[in-house]
């Protein structure tokens, strides 16, 4: 292509030859002067097409710009897992074990849109068979009605969207949403509480919690940012189930209408169970009760929400301060001579334990009249003061909707004779749970501990010191003779050390007074005494046993063999190992322990 | 030349614009692909989330507690009890092997004919043992043993 091509060479006469002397040029022709005017406008056409060029990408940039700051920012759909991350709205919640408590699962709604129906009639009569409570005439007339839409089942079973399907109405549509499943049925009832459908749609609905754990927890459990981690609680699935199970069988045993049951660690504060009887299926919470008392009611949670007076349990503070402010120790006779007068109130004790007791042996006995003499030289001021120190003129910081407005019926005066009184336990009324704070407090060593429902990863810090340790465990070592060989003595557990006070009040009415025969038997109890680990308080409502001849409701011989029972049955759950030898009970071993400590 | 350079600019054109055109449709792909992936995870997500329900619900602390009581013969459990504590010492380990003095005298089908007729009460466990069905006393239509 780029070849010179070869000259021919002449080989021919005949054939011109062309000449190698170039010719004189032709004389170019000039060029007619181009028109300036033409020359000029195709000058000018130039420069409006490249203007026109410039402008037109200078205003798609415009534009292009104008949108993206128009419309919302928002990351490219390719890349990100959200939408596998995330898939129930709603997050588990778990006993500390990690075992399932609460969950979703996938569930299906019918709704209806009439005006899609071909036949109404027939779908509102089909619809009656299969949901027997669903009314066909009522849905009849609300389907030829007008309106275009229908929630008719929040939740249905796959039979039952098979038979719908099977009427062949495209009408009747399915929703898929979630559902909360507490798998463990009435386990834990009154903590977890329940849920209900808030916010609901055709593609999903909200799942809100309506009381207990999923109210407290509600922001945090359908919270995205959690990713869907659960809620750890600190109850301990195997324990609740025990304790809910011998409780029961007490309760039907002692003719009780009601029970209930607190323990707790006596050092973290950590509520490992908390039962309540009669109790509800959380999957399908009854409705509360509009009339009759609603501390009747399945919902109410007798542990938490439930005021009573606690009777003699509340002597061992009594004796607990007198011990701390120095007036007695456990040694120092008191007099209990009884009946024991103030102004037109008489003190008496169950029996005439004699002239005198020691402090141990009025804790042992129960005397109110010690008590109250006891009492008497701590003052109003300072007998006020510890129990607000111990928690029981305030709602407790328990973590459940029902908690906070749960503040203990108090006097509003002061007088002696409540000093007296409230040194026994009557004339203040506080929940269960108050007395297990109460308890773990003093006899952990003598630091308030806070009641949470969560279990916590740490050990809190100590709170603020309610007795000195030495006070703390001469207190132990005084419920422990109670025991051995007093009025809780068929609370022995061998092995485990129990000691613990009963208490025994009657019930107010609701008019004033208190009924003649019916009681609210407690008993609080701490094992292993030596060592505290665990505060137990059992409540029964109203027992009554025909025992050894003859009818009785103390707690000694109601809420004391329940308790023992589960002790019998939850220490070992909890790994607690038994300790046989008798040398635990000797008061040397309560101090070095609380020493160790 | 110019012919040339035009020709291949526009053949490169094509080209770009082919390639354009398959990345484009290729990461619409990848994108439905990503986006069908993502759909399986989540309903593998609520799958898993399904049997997790199922299994605290079969593990339902009534159910095994029935479970154990039907089952009582066969298994003996106990709630745990103080009494079900011991210490180290008081553990049965099983004791020395002891030299059997038959084994050098007879051999082992002489040996297995004599205790053919003997019911075996210990049982042995590993791979050459025979398989024996365990049945569960009663069952459900669905073959789950009930509750």
């Amino acid at each position: 292509m780029f070849r010179r091509r070869s000259r021919p060479q002449p080989s021919d006469p005949f054939v011109p030859v062309t000449p190698t002397v170039p010719r004189a040029p032709d004389p170019t022709p000039v060029l007619p002067r181009e028109n300036p005017e033409k020359a000029r406008m195709r000058a000018e056409r130039r420069l409006k097409f490249t203007a026109s060029c410039f402008l037109l990408g200078f205003v798609v940039v415009g534009l292009k710009m104008g949108a993206i700051a128009a419309s919302e920012a928002r990351e490219p759909a390719t890349g990100s897992l959200s939408g596998a991350a995330i898939v129930s709205q709603r997050a588990d919640i778990t006993d500390r074990e990690g075992r399932v408590l609460a969950t979703n699962v996938t569930a299906t709604a019918l709704y209806a849109q009439p005006h899609l129906m071909v036949d109404p009639i027939a779908a509102a009569q089909g619809l009656s068979v299969i949901f027997p409570d669903m009314n066909a005439e009522t849905w009849q007339r609300r389907f030829t009605s007008g309106s275009k839409f229908f929630w008719l089942k929040g939740n249905i079973s796959p039979e039952q969207q098979q038979a719908v399907h099977d009427l062949g109405e495209p009408g009747l549509l399915f929703g898929r949403r979630e559902m909360r499943l507490y798998p463990n049925g009435p386990l834990a009832a009154h903590l977890l509480g329940g849920a209900r459908y808030g916010e609901q749609d055709v593609r999903a609905a909200e799942i809100k919690g309506v009381a207990g754990v999923e109210k407290t927890f509600d922001t945090y459990l359908s919270d995205p940012a959690q990713e869907g981690a659960p809620l750890r609680l600190s109850i301990d699935i195997p324990v609740q189930t025990a304790i809910e199970q011998v409780l029961s069988g007490g309760m039907r045993l002692m003719n009780a209408k009601g029970a209930a049951a607190i323990l707790m660690d006596i050092h973290t504060g950590e509520v490992i169970s908390l039962a309540s009887l009669p109790d509800f299926d959380p999957n399908d919470r009854p409705r509360p009760a509009t009339e009759g008392d609603p501390g009747d009611s399945p919902l109410f949670n007798r542990a938490v929400q439930g005021l009573y007076e606690l009777g003699s349990t509340f002597k061992i503070f009594t004796a607990a301060q007198s011990l701390e402010l120095g007036l007695t120790n456990s040694g120092t006779m008191i007099n209990t001579a009884g009946p024991m007068r103030q102004g037109r109130f008489q003190i008496r004790d169950f029996d005439n334990y004699g002239p005198r007791l020691s402090v141990a042996d009025v804790i042992r006995k129960s005397s109110n009249i010690g008590t109250a003499r006891m009492a008497l030289d701590i003052g109003a001021n300072r007998q006020q003061e510890f129990l607000r120190s111990l928690g029981f003129m305030e709602p407790t910081e328990l973590e459940l909707t029902e908690a906070p407005g749960i503040r203990p019926l108090v006097p509003a005066r002061w007088p002696d004779i409540t000093t007296m009184t409230v040194s026994y336990g009557h004339g203040l009324s506080a929940s269960p749970l108050h007395l297990a704070v109460g308890y773990a407090s003093v006899l952990n060593g003598g630091t308030r501990v806070t009641p949470t429902l969560l279990a916590r990863s740490q050990p809190p810090a100590p709170g603020p010191r309610i007795v000195s340790p030495r006070v703390s465990a001469e207190s132990r070592h005084m419920l422990r003779q109670v025991v051995i060989d007093g009025t809780a003595s068929m609370g022995e557990v061998p092995g485990y050390q129990v000691g613990g006070k009963t208490g025994t009040a009657d019930k107010p009415k609701y008019d004033g007074g208190y009924w003649e025969d019916r009681v609210i038997a407690t008993f609080a109890s701490v094992f292993p005494a030596n060592d505290p680990k665990y505060v137990l308080v059992v409540t029964l409502d109203e027992p009554e046993i025909n025992a050894a001849g003859e009818d009785r409701r103390t707690a000694g011989w109601t809420a004391v063999p329940v308790s023992s029972e589960i002790v019998r049955r939850v220490a070992p759950l909890m790994g607690l190992r038994p300790d046989f030898d008798p040398g635990r009970d000797d008061f040397g071993a309560y101090l070095t322990q609380a020493a160790a400590r | 030349m110019r012919g040339l350079l035009y020709t291949l600019s526009v053949f490169a054109v094509v080209a770009l614009g082919f390639w354009a055109y398959r990345e484009g449709y290729e990461t619409r792909a990848t994108e439905r692909a990503v986006a069908s992936l993502e759909r399986q995870i989540g309903e593998r997500h609520q799958e898993l989330s399904m049997l997790r329900a199922e299994w605290a619900y079969l593990n339902r602390p009534d159910r095994l507690h029935a479970l154990a009581e039907m089952n009582f013969e066969r298994l003996g459990l106990m709630p745990l009890s103080p009494d079900h504590f011991a210490l180290t010492e008081q553990v049965g380990y099983a004791p020395p092997d002891v030299p059997n003095p038959l084994d050098d005298v007879m051999a082992d089908d002489l040996l297995e004919d004599m205790v053919s007729e003997v019911i075996i009460m210990n049982h042995r466990y590993g791979a050459d043992v025979a398989a024996t069905v365990i049945a569960p006393p009663t069952l459900a239509d669905d073959g789950e043993q009930l509750p």
